[in-house]
């Protein structure tokens, strides 16, 4: 088995205008930084980009908005970039909300074979407009469908040439569940390591979900909130 | 009347030994200081941890451990992580003794609108729905009114609903009100305000039975 590609480039090289992303990530936490700056790059245009979060504002997806890369996000909250919130009130951008539990639900199914289940997320709301409401234990419920991509874009701590991913605290959140989702899963890594160094009790991703890996560089890792507590002065 | 801490340490007041608790961004994370003496509680973030702890002494900020506002953390031991979908399982599997969350509006039916302002503010919705939609156990931590000074606490709710009749408990800066069939009902009046001035504050149904006792907050 060899998934590895030589670099970012060889990863995205096929990756067109008008196709529909996933990108791993929460916040900036866990995002693929080297396929965004590669896509970037690129110029392709009227993306529809699957990710839960937008970045900041010259950050992950930010960096896609700013040069109007992005046609359409599909996400659960964009909070920390004005210019998404901009390009959305002012209609440049389409958007589409969805509660984060469904977002995660509905890549997972994407990749399970799972055509469409119910929750009761967003029952009530505007969320369930125009879909189907059924009675589960007396509770209403609605039906959402799964989400697949042209490609789903992750970044984890591991890998190897297999495909077998590993991810590293906070930084999973939705990588695994995209990796399953898309026709062509790309992984960017922040150590490629042999196959068998990876203890196969501890892989999050077993390498089936994944066509292409890399060993990423330069991480920024950039934290949205740097936020600490003060040592107390006696022995801590 | 109470400010943010204060809310944050009347809400504390409801944490029970060994549950397993999700607090939401702005005032309910404050909740996380003031755990009552002898309760051991496990704080969920929906981004991923279970035993989320404490934020870092500085220069130890991890960028690969955040909590859902994505403000660095640091874990608890016994403390674990896991995928989007398994957190979100914890969550709508209702395995979460208690959430705790803000709003911009609540109606008296327990409906909560707290993720959109038509044409100003759409930040989206995050994690909320799932969370009112499953919860058995929703507590509100909000200003009695807003920068206007008109009451949050109405009649039906204006702004798009994040869930519809899932909120048992409110806490404002002026008291403690339980979600009834028939309304807001009044449990407690913040330390120095009168039952009046709480009246004057409430757009919604409340009922107000009885003498109504001061939070004794510390």
């Amino acid at each position: 088995m060899n998934k590895l590609v030589a670099n970012v480039q060889e990863a995205v090289q096929d990756i067109e205008s008008g196709m529909t992303l996933m990108l791993g990530g929460f916040g900036l936490c866990g995002i693929p930084e080297n396929c965004i700056a590669a896509l970037v790059e690129k110029g392709i245009k009227d993306l529809t980009c699957i990710s839960n979060n937008a970045g900041v504002d010259d950050f992950g997806l930010g960096l896609l908005l700013q040069k109007k890369q992005i046609k359409k996000m599909i996400s659960s909250y964009v909070g920390e970039n004005d210019e998404f919130e901009r390009q959305m009130l002012s209609g440049e951008l389409e958007v589409d909300l969805i509660p984060q539990g469904s977002l995660a639900a509905r890549c997972q199914a994407g990749g399970s074979g799972i055509p469409a289940f119910f929750t009761p997320a967003g029952y009530g709301t505007e969320v369930a407009f125009g879909k189907e409401v059924r009675y589960f234990n007396g509770k209403p419920h609605i039906l959402e469908h799964a989400l697949t991509a042209d490609f789903a874009i992750v970044k984890a701590w591991k890998g190897d040439r297999y495909g077998n991913l590993l991810f590293k605290g906070t930084a999973r959140n939705f990588n695994p569940l995209m990796a399953m989702a898309g026709k062509i899963t790309i992984a960017e890594v922040e150590e490629l390591v042999e196959p068998g160094e990876l203890d196969p009790n501890t892989i999050h991703t077993p390498g089936i979900f994944v066509q292409r890996i890399f060993q990423g560089e330069k991480y920024e890792k950039r934290i949205e909130q740097r936020t600490t507590r003060e040592r107390l002065m006696v022995n801590d | 009347m109470l400010d943010k801490k204060g809310i944050a340490k009347r809400i504390a007041q409801e944490l029970r030994h060994n549950w397993y608790v999700n607090l939401g961004i702005g005032i309910p994370t404050l909740i996380a200081n003031y755990i009552p003496e002898g309760i051991d509680v496990e704080f969920q973030s929906e981004n991923g941890i279970l035993g989320m702890g404490p934020f870092p002494f500085e220069g130890e900020e991890d960028a690969d451990m955040i909590n859902a506002g994505k403000q660095t953390i640091t874990p608890m031991p016994g403390a674990s992580i896991f995928d989007s979908a398994t957190s979100f399982a914890m969550i709508r599997g209702q395995h979460i003794q208690l959430t705790v969350l803000g709003a911009m509006e609540v109606a008296d039916n327990g409906d909560i609108a707290n993720w959109k302002i038509p044409g100003r503010m759409v930040k989206g919705m995050g994690g909320a729905m799932d969370l009112v939609a499953s919860a058995d156990n929703i507590i509100v931590a909000m200003m009695h009114t807003n920068k206007r000074g008109e009451s949050k606490l109405l009649r039906q709710c204006t702004l798009p609903l994040t869930g519809v009749k899932c909120v048992k408990k409110v806490v404002t800066n002026l008291a403690v009100l339980d979600i009834t069939p028939q309304g807001f009902k009044l449990i407690e009046r913040a330390p120095g305000v009168s039952v009046e001035e709480i009246k004057n504050a409430t757009e919604g149904r409340l009922i107000v039975e009885g003498d109504i006792p001061e939070m004794k907050i510390d």
